[in-house]
């Protein structure tokens, strides 16, 4: 899953903090990035029990402003982000005209007249591109070198969060963001995540992003960094597509489950409007499952999915050791109408797994 | 990044440890980091015969999966039942708690145990894992 490129990679404006802790590091998407401090397991139980901090300054992050950002950015993706409320947030898509998934997004409504959207790393240049070609009307500016972007994620986020913000936490919302200030440096700090569990996202000027994370990290004796190993696990158990494993150019939102995100009933042509209207009342031709192996060994990316009779039905887009369920998981796609029992062709083995609910883990139903 | 001077090691990261015409194997400190958590060793039966070089068991990591090797040829004698439930052994001592399987090694025209020839010493194994980066 890893994007391999050959020019040097990219420094996130908190490499210095990252060599201090040890981090194993590893180039994704363009970026060096932590992939883990010590024990990837640990910090995936970090974030599930208590909390802990990441660096994603890797993402993406495009400005979309002006008095007609709002509806130009209802053309150019397959949401609604000009009925979003100033200081809310949406999961949204940016289709190609043939329905395909070209990135998912977060955008944030900011103020009246500024969205930030977040994109995918491997994906911002692409998206930065399309957003240009799609808003004639607004302004559209890459901020990602200038800014930091620093998560807290787990039950315990909100209340180390608290101790160095000035925003007041207790009521907010899931999906909401505030400009206030974090370790005295000004940031965007948003209510939303990629794990699973409560917690924040901290938008700063990269020049911020050391005071921020020292800020937080300082704030406890118990605020462990986790790096790109637990995130991948953590999203994984949470049910949380990845762009390039269930997302992609030849995946449409109806096909990944997300046909919620898909916003037909908005005023106006949007670009993947028509395919995507056709797709939806065909019905999807595959179908995203969650399978729990019953066999330790792990069903990874690109394995096949089996019939009760051997035959190829599907394929693993996703697969993990569970650290919260202590046994491999995965999603995979499979054809619409194939039947049970599965078994994933794990390097020349059948192993037989059983197909479950997503999520894999749901906070609300653990406590 | 530790490399024991008293064990012998093969360019597939496995140690070996020789006493008399048993070996003992696991991987090393190296490739332990590599790969992360440990979650599932997968090893050859007690009485199975294992051939230097050839694939005897899968290593399971959070992030990946990596074949075991034998680094010699013989009859596996033993295995380390403890990874079984507790395969962060590996992870937290891999050339003690976190051996994996014994082989008694196949002796040669001699008499005497036959180790291949292709092992590397600590010095040698120590320079390819630092040429790795």
């Amino acid at each position: 899953m890893f994007v391999h490129v050959t020019s040097q990679p990219k420094d996130t404006p908190l490499r210095a903090v990252h060599e201090r802790l040890g981090a194993t590091m590893t180039e994704f998407a363009g970026w060096l990035m932590p992939l883990r401090y010590g024990s990837e397991t640990a910090e995936h139980l970090a974030v599930r029990s208590r909390a802990a901090l990441f660096d994603l300054s890797h993402m993406g992050e495009i400005a979309v402003t002006g008095p007609a950002a709002g509806e130009a950015l209802d053309y150019a993706v397959c949401g609604w982000p000009s009925a979003l409320a100033p200081g809310r947030a949406r999961y949204t898509m940016l289709c190609a005209p043939d329905g395909g998934v070209v990135d998912d997004l977060v955008i944030y409504r900011q103020g009246d007249d500024r969205f930030l959207v977040v994109a995918n790393a491997a994906n911002t240049a692409v998206v930065l591109d399309e957003l240009r070609k799609r808003c004639p009307g607004a302004v559209v500016r890459d901020e990602t070198a200038v800014t930091g972007l620093i998560a807290i994620q787990g039950p315990n986020a909100s209340s180390l969060l608290e101790r160095v913000t000035d925003l007041p936490l207790d009521g907010m919302r899931y999906y909401a963001g505030a400009y206030r200030t974090v370790a005295g440096c000004p940031a965007w700090i948003a209510r939303t995540g990629y794990t699973g569990e409560d917690g924040f996202e901290i938008f700063c000027a990269a020049s911020d992003c050391e005071r921020v994370w020292t800020g937080l990290s300082g704030s406890s004796a118990d605020l462990p960094a986790a790096g790109l190993a637990a995130r991948d696990t953590l999203r994984l158990e949470a049910g949380m597509p990845l762009y390039g494993n269930e997302l992609g150019p030849d995946v449409t939102p109806y096909e990944a489950g997300l046909g919620r995100v898909v916003r037909l009933d908005k005023p106006g042509d949007f670009v993947g409007r028509d395919a995507l209207a056709a797709r939806a009342a065909e019905g999807p031709r595959r179908t995203l499952i969650g399978l729990v192996a019953r066999s330790r060994r792990v069903p990874r990316h690109g394995y096949a999915v089996l019939s009760q009779t051997g035959r190829r039905v599907g394929v693993v887009t996703s697969g993990a050791p569970s650290p919260t369920l202590g046994t491999p998981i995965a999603m995979a796609y499979v054809e619409t109408g194939a039947t049970r029992p599965f078994g994933i062709d794990v390097r020349g083995k059948t192993e037989p797994a059983d197909v479950t609910e997503l999520p894999f883990y749901d906070r609300r139903k653990q406590r | 990044m530790s490399v024991p001077a008293e064990l012998r090691y093969t360019e597939e990261h496995e140690w070996v440890a020789i006493d008399g015409d048993t070996a003992s194997v696991g991987i090393t400190d190296y490739a332990a980091q590599s790969l992360g958590d440990v979650v599932y060793v997968s090893l050859p039966a007690v009485g199975s015969a294992v051939s230097a070089g050839e694939p005897c068991g899968e290593v399971e990591s959070t992030k990946s999966v990596s074949d075991l090797y034998s680094p010699v040829d013989g009859e596996v004698t033993e295995i380390n039942e403890e990874l079984d439930g507790d395969p962060g052994l590996v992870n937290a001592e891999p050339y003690g708690v976190g051996w994996m399987f014994r082989v008694r090694v196949t002796a040669g025209a001699d008499g005497e145990a036959a180790l291949p020839s292709g092992l590397l010493s600590a010095a040698e194994y120590d320079e390819l894992t630092k040429s790795a980066g």
